[in-house]
């Protein structure tokens, strides 16, 4: 699988949103539609369409400063309108490891 | 142990100030992530998941209890609390914040450890055998040579910016335990007929996307010349080697495409227009880095002591010391390898607090050594036996005496999609089930020698293709699946193991795995047949059989 921080191309199955890690912690972040970053799912500005999902991915990269390797994954939008990640790994960024830490 | 010299102290240190300067710059924006990118990988942090990922180099897999604790006091003071040892005898810390890095690597410069050689492009951190300088019958300490090579290699121009990684592995011992043989270059120190010390040189192994066992390229190569014949394969590689591809770059890929006698004849030209040169180690040079290795001041001790005949009485004990406890160089002593694979634990990790107890133990016991080893595991080389049975209680109260060396639940695990970038599926969690279904001790003695290797992704970190069974993540429209190979293996008759049928989900790999183990118990000719020698005999299709007739 190519790691989603290698996207070129866009195409979008589905709804989706721009992810990346905040430059100076890592911590995994969300871009929002406020032109901002969140920590956060629920925050994330939602995308329905290749263009929508570029312009918004191309404010993301813009931030060069504020976060780093940023991509466009999927989620899933329940009917309430909360936000779900779109597969296994954006589950794990967004929920945390399905292990338990050493202790 | 080895001592650094001034040379190493002033480049570690003088390497912290320039990391620390160059995280302020990113910080402030007037680097930019692509330019910065480069440097942060030279001082071995990635971007993971979660957070950056630290990889702190440990070469050739020696620590010294003083190191031990500094790397504890960084999983305490700057990640959550834990490190997880690697295949490479590194040590990679998971949650470590970047602003937060050149402060960790400082108090790491304290104590001589630094993150270079541990990512990007150049040659990495040399491995060896984790029973370097203590296991009998070797021909001579194999960390001397891999200083050399360490001290040879770092920063140097040439070998800075290669088409990508190059690792070295290098064994003193008929028994391979560092895995020469899926390195890129695999060297083993051996006499020849006439008694001189050299090497029988490999090339073009490795795992990844596309395996390859490593090639002898030269039968023997003088100790003294050993330098120079690198460099001559390192440029050969450096001319010849792709930049397009970086699925092609690694020297394996050019010594097939090649073939191994056009690269030999390559090599051996550029060797001869360079092998009388300042490379050309004089003995001296072998004998300055030999001198800053300290060697335990050993007594006469009894082989078996009353302390130990005393201990023999007791079952748990000795479960422990016929798994764990291994024969030493010198009478009165036992090389003690510490599970890091405890029952549903992650395979490799360990806390602070074990850490720093391992740190105090070394030094009571140990002379103040510890070791890693390949298969994430951690050894104390230097124990007096009559220390055992005190030994074992200790390591035993702090979760590393579980009696699993090399048995079926002493699983190599990279750490797949929990942490992984570039995962395509889970490996801890697999290992973690795995130990539970096997945790039972005499069915995993009456199994005997069984490794089972875990990657996430075919990048292989978990060494799948050499385990005895190995296990490969893979994604198939979304969901997790495992392809299952066996009859690999990483010794001195490495081979990869052989794919038994199409992969199976997620939830099924610990019912396929055991079902493999009950078909070679059923299989094997006698009881101590090896699972990976019932495969050489019998071939993959008895097991293939017994996994999908059912599924």
């Amino acid at each position: 699988m190519t790691s989603p921080l290698e996207q070129k191309k866009i195409k979008l199955a589905g709804p989706s949103m721009v992810t990346a890690n905040r430059t100076w912690d890592g911590v995994v972040i969300y871009r929002t539609a406020q032109q901002g970053w969140s920590a956060n799912l629920s925050d994330a500005a939602i995308v329905r369409t290749s263009d929508e999902a570029r312009t918004l991915l191309g404010e993301a990269t813009a931030d060069d400063v504020g976060a780093i390797g940023a991509y466009i994954a999927p989620v899933e939008v329940e009917d309430g309108g909360a936000v779900r990640p779109g597969n296994l790994r954006e589950h794990i960024r967004s929920e945390g490891l399905t292990i338990a830490l050493p202790a | 142990m080895y001592a650094y010299d001034e040379l190493d102290r002033t480049l570690i240190n003088e390497r912290v100030s320039e990391f620390r300067d160059q995280v302020k710059r990113r910080l402030s924006g007037e680097l930019t992530e692509d330019e910065f990118k480069m440097l942060r990988l030279q001082n071995g942090v990635y971007l993971q998941l979660h957070a950056y990922m630290f990889r702190v180099a440990i070469p050739y897999g020696t620590l010294s209890s003083k190191q031990l604790r500094a790397l504890a006091h960084v999983a305490r003071k700057y990640d959550r609390g834990y490190g997880h040892f690697t295949t490479r005898q590194n040590i990679q810390f998971n949650w470590i914040k970047l602003a937060e890095l050149p402060d960790a690597l400082a108090d790491l410069a304290e104590v001589g450890i630094h993150a270079m050689q541990t990512s990007g492009n150049n040659t990495r951190n040399v491995t060896s055998d984790q029973w370097a300088g203590v296991a009998p019958g070797e021909v001579e300490d194999p960390r001397i040579w891999s200083e050399l090579l360490r001290q040879y290699t770092t920063l140097h121009p040439e070998f800075s910016f290669l088409p990508r990684k190059f690792k070295f592995a290098i064994t003193a011992s008929d028994h391979d335990r560092a895995a020469i043989k899926i390195h890129d270059i695999g060297l083993r120190l051996y006499k020849n007929a006439e008694g001189a010390t050299g090497f029988e040189v490999l090339v073009g192994g490795g795992l990844g996307r596309t395996p390859f066992i490593g090639k002898t390229i030269k039968p023997f190569v003088h100790g003294r010349d050993i330098l120079s014949y690198v460099e001559a394969i390192l440029r050969v590689y450096n001319q010849y080697g792709r930049r397009d591809n970086i699925y092609k770059a690694r020297i394996k890929i050019l010594v097939h495409e090649l073939g191994i006698e056009k690269f030999a004849h390559e090599v051996e030209e550029e060797w001869q227009q360079m092998r009388d040169s300042a490379l050309t180690l004089d003995d001296s040079v072998i004998e300055e880095i030999r001198s800053r290795f300290s060697y335990p001041a050993y007594e006469r001790l009894a082989h078996m002591p009353d302390e130990l005949k005393k201990a023999a009485h007791d079952p748990k004990f000795e479960a422990w010391r016929r798994n764990s406890v291994f024969t030493h160089k010198v009478q009165g002593y036992s090389i003690v390898t510490l599970s890091l694979k405890p029952v549903g634990g992650p395979p490799g990790d360990a806390t602070a607090e074990q850490m720093d107890a391992i740190a105090d133990l070394a030094d009571k016991y140990s002379f103040g050594e510890i070791r890693v080893g390949h298969e994430q595991n951690l050894v104390l080389p230097h124990v007096a036996r009559r220390d055992l049975p005190v030994l074992w209680k200790a390591l035993d109260k702090i979760g590393v005496a579980t009696p699993n060396i090399n048995l079926v639940s002493d699983i190599i695990a990279c750490p797949g999609l929990d942490y992984c970038s570039l995962a395509n599926a889970r490996s801890i969690p697999i290992a973690q089930e795995l130990t539970r279904r096997f945790a039972n001790h005499d069915t995993a003695n009456l199994i005997g020698r069984l490794h089972i290797n875990i990657s996430g992704c075919i990048n292989a970190c978990g060494h799948h293709h050499v385990g005895h069974i190995g296990i490969l993540g893979v994604e198939k429209n979304g969901e997790e699946f495992y392809q299952i190979t066996i009859g690999g293996r990483a010794d001195e008759d490495a081979q990869m193991g052989t794919l038994i049928g199409p992969a199976v989900p997620y939830g099924e790999v610990a019912d396929v795995i055991e079902d493999i183990v009950e078909a070679y118990l059923a299989l094997r000719a006698r009881p101590d047949e090896l699972f990976v020698d019932t495969v050489k005999r019998l071939g993959v299709e008895p097991f293939r059989e017994r996994v999908y007739a059912t599924r």
